[in-house]
């Protein structure tokens, strides 16, 4: 159905207006995205990454530069491309079910294969027997799960995942990775992942995006050449994953300086004084 | 749910148990016989009198069709005025801080415009009863309508609602507790300026005039009868708007966060 599309960003600024100043979010942006790639997109907080992505999707009115799928400047938001926020941004007057079922309301489909494939999106995000609940009965990770299923019911062209499986546990995020994965193979869907996990970036992407701070800029981009599905127990993996932390942790490191000496007491009694 | 409702009401039926045993002692007990007040079985017997004689139930009939048509207009008025005014935040802007400073122009300060407009008759009872029921609506429709989270949106452009698709399914839900609010207030409005008008613009009959008229001729069996009566419909409006209330707005009910 849909078909891969290409991503080409050229020389993106942005700024937001805070206190009638020009605050600069990103600088200079460059990225060319093949059809069906997949980039992980890692910083620190406050680099820009959600606005980056805000500006892929079409919320942005406002920026210079270029932004073009397919050769096509975008205009907008589009059915084409999808996006999971960083928060999961649920309606709490719909249901786990109608929530899903909203990135498919002008989608031009049958309410059959509709019905059929935001149920497929339920069971495969383990959501199955809470299609009725209210989001104001789910957990934090069970409502990114909606939010996430919600990206993927309308198989968009582009999809955008902002921290998707942050608030998951180990295993259920280690399935969705997996389930995602397969999917993005199957329909040949291009990705933009933005992470604060190293080991995540590296599992998935095919490139890694390192960006920096003050304002939004890339530092540098990691290419991932592993075979997958990959394991993370390899060498080569440990090899790019430490790479890229040593990028991350000079970025974040500097401020925080070294916990002191805590003479015996376990690391949990710190801040018992 | 049942349990916790039910202690409620008994909590709620304590204090006025009390009162109406101490209303009944102070004159079993002979310490007061004062003409200004009756004990309560004189009430129910002025109550049997009355309704006998067909003077109570048309009485209160017509002033619940008042306080109703007054209510569906204003909150109908206000509902629609608060949605097309709140879609624009420039308008929204510029209406609630006109709406809010008429609204500081008392209610009663109307009354001599609209008698003078629409007569002392029903029409001119249903127009004071409109405008009551009209502020609290407006104003919290507006509030509603204005201030749908940006996230939300985010997520409804994403997915391409049209405009009318943007108004049913993300503005009207999301506006729906504050308009709730407003309706609410609005109802109880209604039934305070129902009472209002019957007394400040005399004729017809209804709950308000036949209080005010016994309360002339100093039968304070028929006043406690018709206060009585008030404070029971009041207490019924009350319930109806907040079960609406809870029906509609379900999803609030359940949640784990709150
Ligand atoms: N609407 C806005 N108006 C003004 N400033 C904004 C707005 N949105 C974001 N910013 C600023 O832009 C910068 C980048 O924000 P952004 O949310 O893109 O960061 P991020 O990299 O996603 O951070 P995090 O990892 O914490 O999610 C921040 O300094 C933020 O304060
Ligand atoms: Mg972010």
């Amino acid at each position: 159905m849909a078909h891969a599309a290409a991503l080409e960003i050229r020389h993106l600024n942005k700024q937001y207006i805070v206190d009638n100043q020009p605050m600069p979010v990103l600088e200079n942006i460059d990225l060319s995205i093949n059809p069906g790639e997949f980039i992980s997109v890692v910083g620190s907080s406050g680099c820009g990454k959600s606005t980056l992505l805000r500006l892929i999707i079409g919320l942005e009115k406002e920026y210079q530069g270029e932004i073009r799928v397919d050769g096509q400047p975008i205009v907008g938001t589009s059915l084409e491309r999808g996006i999971v926020f960083q928060e999961h941004r649920l309606f709490p007057w719909l249901t786990v079910e109608q929530n899903i079922a909203v990135s498919l309301l002008n989608a031009n489909q049958s309410s059959k294969s509709k019905h059929d494939a935001v149920h497929a999106h339920i069971e495969m995000v383990g959501l199955k027997g809470f299609e009725n609940a209210w989001p104001g009965q789910l957990s934090g990770g069970m409502s990114q799960r909606v939010a996430i299923a919600r990206a993927l019911v309308s198989r968009p062209e582009i999809l955008l995942l902002d921290e998707p499986f942050g608030a998951l546990d180990a295993l259920t995020r280690s399935h969705l990775q997996r389930e995602l994965q397969t999917i993005l193979r199957q329909e040949g869907i291009t990705a933009i992942m933005v992470t604060h996990d190293v080991e995540e970036a590296v599992y998935l992407g095919d490139r890694i995006v390192v960006m920096e701070p003050r304002p939004g800029r890339i530092k540098r981009v990691v290419d991932v050449p592993l075979a997958r599905p990959r394991d993370r127990g390899s060498y080569a993996f440990a090899a790019i994953k430490a790479d890229v932390m040593a990028d991350f942790s000079e970025v974040i490191a500097p401020p925080e300086p070294a916990p002191p000496p805590t003479h015996g007491l376990s690391p949990s009694w710190r801040f018992s004084w | 749910m049942s349990v916790i409702s039910l202690r409620k009401l008994r909590r709620g039926t304590t204090i006025p148990a009390l009162i109406l045993l101490a209303w009944w002692a102070v004159y079993a007990f002979g310490i007061t016989d004062s003409k200004l007040f009756v004990p309560p079985g004189q009430v129910l017997t002025a109550a049997a009198t009355l309704s006998e004689a067909g003077e109570l139930w048309p009485a209160v009939g017509q002033s619940l069709l008042r306080a109703m048509g007054g209510f569906i207009l204003g909150a109908g008025i206000g509902l629609i005025m608060g949605v097309l005014l709140g879609m624009s935040s420039r308008t929204e802007r510029f209406f609630s801080l006109t709406l809010h400073s008429v609204k500081q122009v008392s209610l009663f300060a109307w009354l001599p415009l609209i008698s003078v407009w629409f007569g002392y008759e029903d029409g001119s009872k249903v127009v004071f009863i409109a405008l009551a029921a009209f502020f609290p609506v407006v104003l919290n429709t507006l509030e509603g309508v204005g201030n749908v989270p940006r996230d939300w949106v985010d997520v409804a452009r994403v997915s391409h609602f049209t405009p009318w698709q943007m108004f049913a399914r993300l503005v009207l839900p999301a506006a729906l507790p504050s308009i709730f609010n407003g309706i609410y207030l609005s109802l109880v409005f209604s039934w305070l300026a129902t009472l209002g008008a019957e007394y400040l613009l005399g004729s017809g009959i209804g709950l308000g005039t036949l209080l005010f008229e016994s309360r002339a001729e100093f039968k304070m069996d028929v006043v406690l009868v018709g206060l009585v009566l008030t404070g029971f419909i009041g207490f019924a409006l009350d319930i109806i708007a907040k079960a609406t209330e809870r029906r509609l707005l379900r999803w609030r009910e359940n949640t784990v966060g709150a």
